[in-house]
């Protein structure tokens, strides 16, 4: 095959990816190596792929995401910490016509905000959240988080976070997959590009039925990586996500079509 | 005229949310407003206008609907009591911030913390000096009769889209648990989406095709923007201090003194003043309608033409009398007189008041 | 014209029913009324009370120290409310479950044996219409159509044939309450 010139390659034609109308051009906030950037980018993406920019609303959260509505170019409302279901249900039943969507971390989704996360999940509420396991709050500097593994350091848990004084690590992905309302709840990663494609599928998955009209709330969890909170580059967070967390947080589906996939 | 009916002032406050077109009702329950939710589920206002109601997993839950529904440009409304509005404080202060409208309904109880279930009105500080964080204001309504508890829904909702801000509604248990006649209003009819999207460009109701996305928050991380937007909402806040004082004058032409009292409080007075009146005191009320923004230019008015003194009667260790002494800046004599904890002041013990602590002290 | 009432009893007398329906009936005649019951725990001890308000004005306030008639059906609400008949004001009771009478000589005291009555009636549930009856041979405020008409607007549609046992419950009582 022939190498392209540089002229060749810009031309329209010859175009293999380009970046999605529905992430504004604001330089990302998040640091580099951060799979936060990766979540949205494809969240966004499949909203255009399905044609809603224009009736998607979405919900950011108070975490290292609180800024997720300067970069995704859909209508957004940022909630108070912890409560975006409960904003997220509100809008849905009030606008049954559109997408909603909420995007949370763990500190928010599974430590002040559970009830809210439980509650949504449990009335079967027809959005879809997306959810940030980092292990870890990023956004006030590293601080324990409820999905904390056993043993983590973090700057509330200099020790190693030890049962005995912090509890168990919490997998609320689990927790919501046994509630009746939830229809679609699903583990992924973000950090290589076969994984982002698969997460990707699932979130459209996940809005498509939104869209359908089929009763029954979307959970997607991310397990993803703060390098920053961490204390690691970006590869090394990666790897140790891998080899550390998907053990304890296995990815794959957990419950499709409102039954549990049986292990 | 209207259709009249006996109802309590928290069944009449429900109905009035269904005749005021709301959209949705989120709320959870909590003695003595419970029956404003029993009310909206038993009657089924999805059949009626397509109004959505929800009982919430908190009160926490509720106010965040309302941020969420709000936001969108939908009226939307919910109601609780004392410690379910203190667990509100953060949410509300996010409505105040990101600009939402929404009505929220204190139907108070006594305090502070589980208190009892009797009516009080001791959360005047916390309704009119910002329960939440920032520098906010609510403009909140007291109504002081069951008819009042239906007819001040639709212009809180109207005082929350005109100003862009969440309206409180203060009442408490004796209003929202007694029966009176209450002539409703004739129903308004809902928005239509399309009415929403036109009215209210603002609103998150998915991005205007060929336009730019709109945003709901109170995150404003530069503290000069953040500033830029404190003196955005203060411009607003004056504007409402200007248009909106609501107040009601009984007997207060030829006054001596003024009881200056709001919602079950102002009920008693006007008996006070019946009981005083026949003893030969001349004494008046005023009764406060808007706690904020409050009616301090009519107490500079009756301080200019002399008034001997005003006795704030509230069922509260003494909260709205702050208010009456600034704006009387110690011209005249100002005093409080109330019964706390839920107890209900007599009209005879607050005639005494008047007697000991102005008349006679 | 301004009729201030206590009407004060157990939970299960119709106390606050019997108020309810005499304030429909005022509103029936195109006058003010106020129904304030006492709510929450105070009621779980089994006593119940409701000031009633009807009046030609205005009503001030809806919960009131003295009162122009008290209508009092155990012991408990006759400790508590015997001295708040206003002086000249009116003093209804029901001698079942009263040990101690009432000793005022400053009001007028009426007795309505309302529990037997009703027994004798075949029904103890219209006990408190009984009580009314009597209540308004001695108080005359509304008429008895208009009762009728509150009757009909605070029972829903499906007790709407109860309605003539009721009328008879009221008649009974204006028969029989007793002048001490
Ligand atoms: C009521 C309240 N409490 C605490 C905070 C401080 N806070 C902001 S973000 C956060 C934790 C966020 O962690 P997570 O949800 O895991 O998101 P991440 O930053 O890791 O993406 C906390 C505790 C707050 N904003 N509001
Ligand atoms: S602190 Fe962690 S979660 Fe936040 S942006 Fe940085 S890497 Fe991402």
């Amino acid at each position: 095959m022939a190498e392209l010139s540089v002229q060749e390659i810009i031309k329209p034609e010859n175009l293999v990816y380009q970046k999605t109308k529905l992430m504004t051009d604001k330089a990302l906030s998040y640091c580099p190596g951060c799979g936060h950037g990766t979540a949205h980018r494809i969240t966004m993406e499949v909203i255009e792929e399905l044609g809603k920019e224009n009736d998607t609303i979405g919900i950011a959260p108070v975490g290292c995401s609180v800024l997720a509505y300067e970069f995704m170019n859909v209508d957004m409302q940022e909630a108070s910490h912890g409560r975006a279901p409960a904003v997220a249900t509100a809008i849905k039943r009030l606008w049954p016509n559109k997408v909603v969507f909420s995007y949370q971390g763990d500190g928010d989704l599974a430590a002040i905000g559970t009830a809210e996360t439980i509650h949504a999940c449990n009335r079967g509420e027809n959005i879809v959240m997306i959810f940030i396991n980092n292990g870890i709050y990023g956004m006030t500097g590293g601080q324990m988080a409820p999905t904390t593994m056993i043993g983590m350091k973090t700057s509330t848990s200099p020790f190693g976070r030890d049962v005995a004084l912090h509890g168990h690590p919490l997998k609320i992905t689990e927790l919501v997959a046994q509630l009746p309302g939830t229809r679609f709840v699903t583990r992924h990663s973000v950090h290589t590009p076969a994984a982002a494609r698969k997460t990707k599928r699932a979130i459209k998955k996940a809005f498509e039925a939104q869209i359908a009209g089929v009763q029954g709330t979307a959970f997607i969890e991310i397990v993803s990586n703060c390098n920053s909170g961490w204390k690691m580059t970006p590869i090394d967070s990666n790897n140790w996500m891998a080899e550390n967390m998907f053990p304890f947080y296995p990815i794959g589906d957990i419950k499709v079509d409102g039954k549990l996939i049986e292990k | 005229m209207g259709e009249l009916k006996l109802m309590k002032g928290n069944e009449a406050l429900a109905e009035a949310a269904i005749r005021a077109g709301a959209d949705g009702y989120f709320g959870y329950p909590i003695t003595p407003q419970s029956e404003v939710i029993e009310y909206l589920m038993a009657e089924k206002p999805w059949e009626r206008t397509g109004m959505v109601v929800l009982q919430a997993e908190s009160e926490v839950a509720s106010i965040n609907m309302l941020y969420g529904g709000g936001g969108t440009g939908k009226k939307v409304m919910t109601s609780s009591s004392s410690p379910g509005i203190s667990l509100m404080q953060e949410g509300i202060s996010y409505l105040a911030g990101a600009e939402i409208p929404c009505v929220v309904v204190n139907v108070v109880r006594g305090g502070p913390g589980l208190g009892d279930i009797q009516p009080s009105q001791s959360d005047y500080f916390q309704s009119v000096k910002g329960g939440g964080h920032g520098d906010y204001r609510l403009p909140t309504l007291a109504p002081s009769s069951v008819q009042e508890m239906s007819d001040f829904v639709p212009v809180a909702f109207d005082l929350a889209f005109k100003y862009r801000t969440p309206v409180l509604i203060v009442s408490d248990g004796l209003i929202g648990q007694m029966m009176e006649k209450v002539e409703l209003f004739d129903p308004i009819p809902r928005w239509t989406d399309e009415e929403i999207v036109e009215m209210h460009p603002w609103a998150t109701n998915g991005k205007p095709k060929g336009g730019e996305r709109r945003i709901m928050t109170s995150l404003y991380l530069d503290p000069h923007v953040l500033e830029e937007h404190n003196y955005k909402l203060q411009r607003k806040y004056a504007e409402i201090t200007k248009n909106e004082v609501r107040y009601e004058l009984l007997d207060a032409e030829d006054a001596d003194y003024l009881f200056v009292a709001y919602g079950s409080s102002s009920r008693i007075a006007q008996k006070s003043v019946k009981l005083a009146r026949e003893k030969g005191i001349k004494v008046g009320l005023l009764r406060i309608i808007s706690l904020w923004p409050f009616a301090s230019e009519i107490i500079n008015e009756f301080t200019e033409k002399g008034i001997k003194g005003f006795l704030s009667v509230e069922m509260s260790a003494g909260q709205m009398v702050e208010d009456i002494k600034l704006a009387v800046n110690g011209r005249t004599k100002v005093e409080h007189f109330g019964r706390l904890g839920g107890v209900i002041h007599s009209p005879e013990e607050v005639l005494e008041a008047l007697e000991q602590k102005l008349i006679g002290g | 014209m301004t009729e201030e009432i206590i009407i004060a009893g157990f939970g299960g007398q119709g106390v606050l029913s019997m108020g309810k329906i005499l304030a429909y009936s005022g509103i029936m005649q195109d006058q003010e009324v106020s129904w304030m019951p006492s709510y929450g725990p105070e009621m779980r001890g089994g006593t119940a009370n409701v000031t009633v308000i009807v009046s030609d004005e205005r009503i001030s306030s809806p919960t009131l120290s003295f009162f122009d008639t008290a209508v009092i059906l155990n012991q408990q609400s006759m400790d508590k409310f015997e001295e708040t008949v206003k002086p000249g004001g009116v003093l209804l009771y029901d001698p079942n479950g009263i040990s101690k009478h009432p000793t005022r000589t400053d009001i007028t005291i009426y007795k309505i044996e309302g529990a037997r009555l009703a027994a004798e009636m075949g029904n103890t549930k219209i006990f408190n219409m009984v009580v009314l009856g009597a209540y308004l041979k001695v108080k005359p405020i509304v008429k008895l159509e208009n009762v009728i008409k509150g009757l009909k607007k605070s029972l829903p549609e499906r007790y709407h044939k109860l309605i003539p046992l009721n009328e008879d419950a009221i008649t009974m009582g204006m028969k029989n309450v007793v002048k001490i």
